[in-house]
C-alpha cells in the first residue's frame, strides 16, 4: 500500500493553510480600514475562486504559471517550472482555501470594538502594534476557525489542482485525485479505503472546531491568548 | 518658573467639520483648568474630542497643543493618534479584555525599562485606588474600578491633554460621586488642558472650572462656569444650563426692563443691554413672600397662584401663573423650586401667594 498521498495531502493542505493565514489575515487588515466603490471589486475578486468551479481557477492558474504565462515566464527565468510539481498542488489549494480564511477573518476582526483599537493608537501604539496585540488577540476564535475552515477546503482540493499539478503519483498525487484515477482504473478497494481516511480527517476537523467553538469557545480562547 | 511653565499648557483648538445636519466649527483655548463640554446630545461633544485626539479629520483649521501643531490644513499637517500624546478616555472604559489591569496600565509603557515601568504601574495603582486588583481581567472588576483602571492607563502615558468622553454615564448613582471625587483629584493633580464631555449640568459644574456650551456645533458659551452660570449670554445657553424661566423683555428705564411674558417691570441688579431680548430667572433663586399684613408691596413682587406641582425626593417644583388665577393646568408663567420643609410651610397658606423675583437673581440676555 502506497501511503503517499496522505501525506502530500496533509503536507499540501498545511502549507496551502499557512500561506492562506497569513495572505487572509493581511488582506482582511488591509480591507477593513478602506471603503469606497473600489473595494467591492476587491471583494468580488477575493472571493471569486469561492464561486468559480475549480476547474476554472485551474485553467486560470494554467495560464497564469504555464511556460507563457506571465508568472510562468518570470519564474522560468530563474530556472522554475511549477506546472505540474509539489508547489502547484499547494497553489491551487492555497487560492481555493483563500475566500474562507478572508472572509472568516474579515468578520472576526470587525467584531472588535473600534474603541479598542482608538485607545490603543492614543497610548502611542503603532498600526502593527494594534494589529498584533490589540485586534488579533481579539479576532483569534473566528481566526482559529478560519484557519480550520482553510485547511478541510485545501484538503478536499480536486479540481484545480488536477489543471495545475496533474496526477504524477508520489508527487502531485493528493487524496481527491488518487480517489478520481483509483475509481478510473475499477480499483474500487483502494477508492473506497482513501475517502474512508478523507471522511475521516475532515470530520475530525469539523466536529473538532464546532465542539471548541460551541462549548468552551470564545471564553477559553480569551484566556489563551494571555 | 514654575507658574510659566504651566501656562505654556495650552491646547489651541479652532476647526470646522461638515457633519450630517449641521457643521462643527469650534474655536476655543483651554489651559491647566479643566474644561467641561456641555450641550444637548447630538451637539458635536464627542465629535470635538475625536479630532482633538485625531480619530476624525476636520475639514479645517488648527489644532495646538502646546505649540506642536497636532492639525494644519494650511500648513498640511496632521500628526497621527500615537505621535499626539493625547490621552482619550472612552465612555466604555475601552479596556483590553484579554489584558489585566497591570497589563492595560502598562499598554503605553513599553518604552520603559521594565524596573521604572513597574514603578510606574505601582503608582498609578495607588493613585487610583486600584490596589489588589492589578492581576484581574477586566471582565472581573466593577464599573466604578474598571473606571478608574482606564484612567490610570490613559495618565500612565503622562499625556499632554486628557480628553473624557462622559466619563460617568455608564455608573449607578452612588459610584458616581465617588468616580467624580477620583476625577476632581486627578485633575486637580494633573495640572494641564483636560476636556470633559457631559449632557450633565451638575456634573459639569462640579468637574470643570471652565465650561464650554455647545449647541448644533457651535460654542453658544465659553468661560468661567460661575460667569455663565450667573449670567448666561444667551436663552439657549441659559436653557442648557438649567434654567426654566425666561420671559421677552425690553428696556423701561434706567435698570429697569418690561418682562413682556410675565406682564411686568422689574429691576435687574446686572447693567441692562441696550437691546435686551430675554430676561429670565433660575428656579430655585424665586423667593415667596410670606404674607404678614403688608409686606406683600414691594420691588420686583408679584401676586400669583399655584397651578399645579412636581415632586422630587427632596424638591417641590411649583408652575405658578403672575397677577390672575390660572384657568388651566398648562397656564403657568413660572417654575419655583423649593425645599420640601419650606413648601410644607406655606402650602396652607390662601391665595395669592407672593414671590419676590431678586433684581441680583435676574439676567438678561442680550440678542
Amino acid at each position: 500500500m502506497d501511503w503517499s498521498p496522505l501525506w502530500i495531502s496533509l503536507g499540501t493542505s498545511a502549507t496551502a493553510t499557512l500561506i492562506t493565514l497569513v495572505a487572509g489575515l493581511a488582506s482582511a487588515a488591509w480591507r477593513e480600514r478602506r471603503t469606497g466603490p473600489a473595494m467591492a471589486l476587491v471583494d468580488g475578486v477575493f472571493l471569486l475562486p469561492l464561486v468559480l468551479p475549480p476547474t476554472v481557477v485551474g485553467f486560470l492558474l494554467l495560464l497564469l504559471f504555464g511556460r507563457h504565462g506571465p508568472l510562468g515566464k518570470l519564474l522560468l527565468e530563474f530556472g522554475v517550472t511549477v506546472v505540474f510539481s509539489w508547489p502547484a498542488t499547494v497553489i491551487a489549494a492555497a487560492v481555493v482555501a483563500f475566500p474562507l480564511m478572508y472572509l472568516t477573518a474579515r468578520a472576526a476582526l470587525e467584531q472588535v470594538e473600534p474603541h479598542l483599537l482608538q485607545t490603543a493608537r492614543t497610548l502611542g501604539a503603532s498600526e502593527w502594534r494594534v494589529f498584533t496585540e490589540v485586534a488579533l488577540p481579539l479576532a483569534w476564535p473566528g481566526v482559529l476557525a478560519g484557519t480550520i475552515l482553510s485547511f478541510a477546503r485545501a484538503l478536499g482540493e480536486f479540481g484545480a489542482t488536477l489543471m495545475l499539478a496533474g496526477n504524477i503519483p508520489g508527487k502531485t498525487e493528493t487524496i481527491p485525485i488518487a480517489i478520481y484515477f483509483a475509481v478510473e482504473a475499477n480499483e474500487i478497494q483502494r477508492a473506497m479505503l482513501w475517502c474512508a481516511v478523507d471522511v475521516a480527517i475532515s470530520l475530525a476537523l469539523l466536529s473538532g472546531l464546532y465542539y471548541w467553538t460551541h462549548t468552551q469557545g470564545p471564553g477559553r480562547a480569551r484566556n489563551l491568548a494571555r | 518658573m514654575r507658574e510659566t511653565w504651566r501656562d505654556d499648557m495650552t491646547l489651541e483648538v479652532q476647526i470646522e467639520k461638515k457633519l450630517l445636519d449641521f457643521t462643527l466649527d469650534v474655536s476655543f483655548q483651554a489651559s491647566s483648568a479643566p474644561v467641561g463640554i456641555l450641550g444637548p446630545s447630538g451637539a458635536g461633544k464627542t465629535m470635538l474630542l475625536r479630532c482633538i485626539a485625531g480619530l476624525e479629520r476636520p475639514d479645517r483649521g488648527r489644532i495646538a497643543l502646546n505649540r506642536r501643531v497636532l492639525f494644519g490644513s494650511e500648513e498640511h499637517i496632521r500628526i497621527p493618534t500615537r505621535e499626539r500624546h493625547v490621552g482619550m478616555l472612552f465612555q466604555n472604559y475601552a479596556l483590553f479584555p484579554h489584558r489585566t489591569v497591570a497589563e492595560n496600565i502598562a499598554f503605553g509603557l513599553r518604552h520603559l525599562p521594565s524596573g521604572d515601568r513597574a514603578a510606574r504601574i505601582a503608582a498609578l495603582v495607588a493613585r487610583t485606588h486600584l490596589g489588589g486588583l492589578e492581576q484581574r481581567y477586566p471582565r472581573e472588576l466593577s464599573g466604578g474600578e474598571q473606571q478608574r483602571a482606564a484612567l490610570a492607563r490613559a495618565l500612565a502615558t503622562e499625556p499632554e491633554a486628557l480628553l473624557l468622553d462622559e466619563p460617568l454615564s455608564a455608573l449607578d448613582t452612588h459610584l458616581r460621586s465617588q468616580v467624580e471625587a477620583q476625577l476632581q483629584e486627578t485633575f486637580a493633580a494633573y495640572r494641564r488642558p483636560a476636556l470633559l464631555v457631559t449632557h450633565n449640568i451638575e456634573e459639569a459644574y462640579r468637574l470643570g472650572e471652565e465650561l464650554l456650551v455647545l449647541s448644533r456645533g457651535r460654542v453658544a458659551a465659553f468661560g468661567a462656569k460661575h460667569e455663565i452660570f450667573r449670567h448666561p449670554p444667551s436663552r439657549e445657553v441659559g436653557q442648557l444650563t438649567g434654567c426654566k424661566n425666561f420671559s421677552r423683555a425690553c428696556v423701561s428705564g434706567t435698570g429697569m426692563i418690561e418682562a413682556l411674558d410675565w406682564k411686568c417691570r422689574l429691576r435687574v441688579a446686572q447693567s441692562v443691554p441696550e437691546a435686551p431680548e430675554y430676561v429670565g430667572i433660575r428656579a430655585h433663586h424665586i423667593d415667596f413672600v410670606e404674607s404678614s399684613g403688608g409686606s406683600e408691596q414691594g420691588e420686583n413682587v408679584f401676586p400669583c397662584w399655584l397651578v399645579r406641582t412636581s415632586e422630587t425626593p427632596f424638591r417641590i417644583t411649583m408652575y405658578l401663573r403672575l397677577h390672575h388665577p390660572p384657568n388651566d393646568s398648562t397656564e403657568y408663567d413660572l417654575q419655583a423650586e423649593v425645599y420640601k420643609e419650606k413648601w410644607q410651610r406655606f402650602r396652607e397658606q390662601p391665595f395669592p401667594w407672593h414671590v419676590r423675583l431678586s433684581p441680583d437673581s435676574l439676567f438678561v440676555m442680550a440678542k
